[in-house]
């Protein structure tokens, strides 16, 4: 077993935790501050795979803004702090079992696949993987088009959601 | 090295995990929180599979930024709507917010 | 290759030589020097940060017309150490109704996520962490978990003040954080890379020539990131008594105390870095990586005086008009920047140098121009406004 397995099992087992107490957390702000965690081992599992650009990207989209969104909105929605009431649903048994099904039918699948095992050709050296990117996402030839529908869709998501949580009653009248 | 498997195997698990929480929470923003790390481990996958096949093809890293542009979106839309059901409703829990059904 | 060349080489390669000799396998070895370089910078800093606690003091009595700490140790030098006793001394109190595991945890990522910057700032030539190519980038997501730990503080303390406080403090660095990235792109454009050590390199003309009106919007941009007055509104005292650090005591407080002077630090040096050509100054950063490094300290301190004389020199300017100001001014006028400078740099990149500086330093003249100039009009018809409103108020 080399290093990179080891540090790979380390975060793979940390992340997969952090994501269980996520669901099962009755605190939600924890469950928000697990999701950091469990995002924040995506980000090791990028660098591991020499994606610097999106590790970095994870913590500065993820942990910078989505997190932060998530605690704030869990704070805005509750009239006290404190969690009332059972924080799964009645049909909650359901959904674990239909997610051990996911899982084991994914691995089944996967199991019957050939490239499962497929190990990695060391990465080339002096490989500048950003700069690719970056040509990729521009150029025509590449992938410019979903990359300006993705910033499309981002305005509109900006605009929306202003329109739809401004409140008219005491909204920015301001004087 | 790393054999792929694992990738997909923790990538898998995650997803498994986002969907338990998407199923069977409560509360509106609890549910978003499993999308979250089901978008996520979809990443794991198009980063996996974009290191383990030709790297100078740069697909799955480009398809893993749409995501993050996407979830992003998806994000500020969802919690503008909770907080929005908050204020109309007083109540996040996903069972009561059932207007619409009658 | 000497010591005085490239003492980091020479130190590592004479680790190794040792480690190995004690039968350490060479792995194994590389990366406990590795631990060791980290702890050894981590311990400088933290001196060092005991000395900004002194320079802060004095310098903010000389702007206050003060004198400043005096009485122990020569110019009153002893004094932070004696801080630092008290601080140790003092009772470390957890509030009974706080969330423990993240109220503790939160001065740590505090001060981490300052410390991690260190981690791309090229000290000299030879000298630097790791060479990031997206170290631009990295800087914001050091600041994201420094956004966390406030956020974490501010609810975990289960009182008020620091909750308004923490909200009040991210949202501001969330909004700043926006008009940051895109002056931070600016070096990036003009050095090609965003690795710090290229943008350095790339800088036989400092970017402050090519850049003004960049390097002011980061330098306003870092202010407000660190939560420094005019933009302190999250520790307002006369409001919200001291923000979201209010439960925090003892050396947890002192934590974040420190955090934020050697923040303020770390930004100063990454002014000097990303438009005053960092460790560069008229070829002396070759003859010797100590001098080099001696040339970024000064510059970054020349960067920190500024942050301290802005600090003590404007007043707490109102939450609404902050981000008002944010959203409305300085985000358009970043990204006008960016496509103007990307457009002049494409334009000029083949002529002259000469022609090409006072091509980019007159078209950043002509931006920031033409944006007081909408900000001027806008606030006179705003004026014009409320002054008609108040006559005819007055009138019924």
């Amino acid at each position: 077993m080399t290093g990179e397995q080891i540090v790979f099992l380390v975060v793979a087992f940390v992340t997969l935790f952090a994501g269980l107490m996520v669901v099962t957390t009755r605190n939600l702000v924890h469950a928000a501050l697990w999701l950091v965690a469990a995002l924040f081992g995506v980000a090791v599992t990028y660098v591991i795979l020499h994606a610097n650009f999106l590790a970095v990207v994870q913590v500065v989209v993820y942990i910078g803004a989505i997190a932060i969104l998530f605690i704030f909105a869990v704070m805005l929605t509750r009239r006290d702090m404190r969690d009332q009431g059972p924080q799964m649903n009645k049909n909650w048994w359901f959904g674990a079992v239909l997610a051990v099904l996911t899982f084991g039918g994914l691995y089944f699948l996967l199991q019957g696949w050939e490239g499962m095992t497929k190990t990695a050709t060391s990465y080339p050296v002096g490989f500048d993987a950003i700069s690719e990117l970056g040509n990729a996402l521009v150029s025509p030839a590449g992938y410019v088009l979903p990359f300006e529908v993705a910033s499309v869709l981002l305005v509109a998501a900006l605009v929306g959601a202003v329109y739809v949580a401004f409140n008219p009653r005491n909204g920015n009248s301001g004087k | 090295m790393v054999p792929l498997s694992w990738y997909l195997i923790f990538a898998a698990a995650l997803f498994s995990i986002g969907m338990f929480g998407v199923l069977s929470r409560r509360n509106a923003v609890a549910i978003l929180l499993g999308i979250e790390l089901m978008l996520n481990s979809v990443n794991i996958n198009l980063a996996a599979f974009w290191r383990y096949g030709d790297v100078h093809l740069m697909a799955g890293q480009v398809f893993a930024i749409i995501v993050f542009a996407v979830a992003a979106a998806e994000v500020a839309v969802g919690l503008a709507l909770v907080i929005s059901v908050y204020r109309s409703r007083r109540t996040v829990v996903a069972d009561e917010i059932d207007m619409m059904k009658w | 290759m000497s010591f005085w060349n490239d003492p980091l080489k020479v130190a590592a390669d004479w680790l190794l030589g040792v480690f190995t000799a004690w039968g350490m396998p060479e792995l194994a070895a590389n990366i406990l020097i590795g631990f060791l370089g980290v702890l050894i910078l981590i311990s400088i800093l933290m001196v060092l940060d005991i000395g900004l606690v002194w320079v802060e003091r004095k310098v903010v009595a000389r702007f206050q017309d003060r004198i400043g700490p005096n009485r122990l140790g020569p110019f009153g030098l002893i004094q932070p150490f004696a801080d630092i006793i008290k601080l140790m001394i003092k009772e470390d109190i957890t509030p009974a109704g706080a969330d423990k595991v993240v109220y503790n945890i939160a001065p740590m990522l505090s001060m981490m996520s300052v410390l991690i910057l260190w981690a791309v700032v090229p000290l000299a030539p030879t000298i630097l962490g790791v060479d990031l190519n997206i170290g631009v980038l990295y800087i914001i997501a050091a600041g994201a978990i420094g956004t966390l730990s406030i956020i974490m503080a501010g609810w975990s303390s289960n009182n008020k003040y620091a909750l308004i406080g923490a909200f009040r403090q991210v949202a501001v660095m969330i909004s700043f954080e926006v008009p940051m990235l895109a002056t931070l792109l600016i070096p990036t454009i003009l050095a090609g890379s965003m690795g710090t050590a290229a943008i350095v390199e790339g800088q036989d003309i400092w970017y402050v020539l090519l850049a003004p009106l960049g390097a002011l919007i980061f330098l306003v941009a870092a202010i407000a990131e660190l939560g420094r007055a005019p933009f302190d509104l999250a520790e307002g005292e006369s409001e919200l008594v001291s923000g979201y650090n209010i439960e925090y005591s003892g050396m947890k407080f002192g934590m974040f105390y420190a955090g934020e002077l050697l923040h303020a630090f770390t930004f100063g040096g990454f002014w000097a870095i990303l438009f005053f050509g960092g460790y560069r100054f008229f070829g002396l950063e070759k003859v010797s990586p100590f001098l080099a490094i001696a040339v970024l300290l000064f510059k970054a301190f020349i960067g920190y005086w500024l942050i301290m004389w802005v600090r003590y020199t404007l007043l707490r300017i109102r939450i609404d008009h902050m981000l008002a100001f944010n959203w409305k001014f300085l985000t358009p006028l970043a990204f006008t920047l960016i496509m103007v400078t990307a457009l002049m740099n494409a334009l000029l990149s083949g002529t002259s140098t000469w022609l090409y500086v006072t091509g980019m330093f007159l078209s950043n003249v002509l931006v920031a121009w033409g944006a007081l100039e909408i900000a001027r009009s806008y606030s006179r018809r705003e004026r014009e406004r409320i002054e008609g409103k108040r006559i005819v108020e007055a009138g019924h």
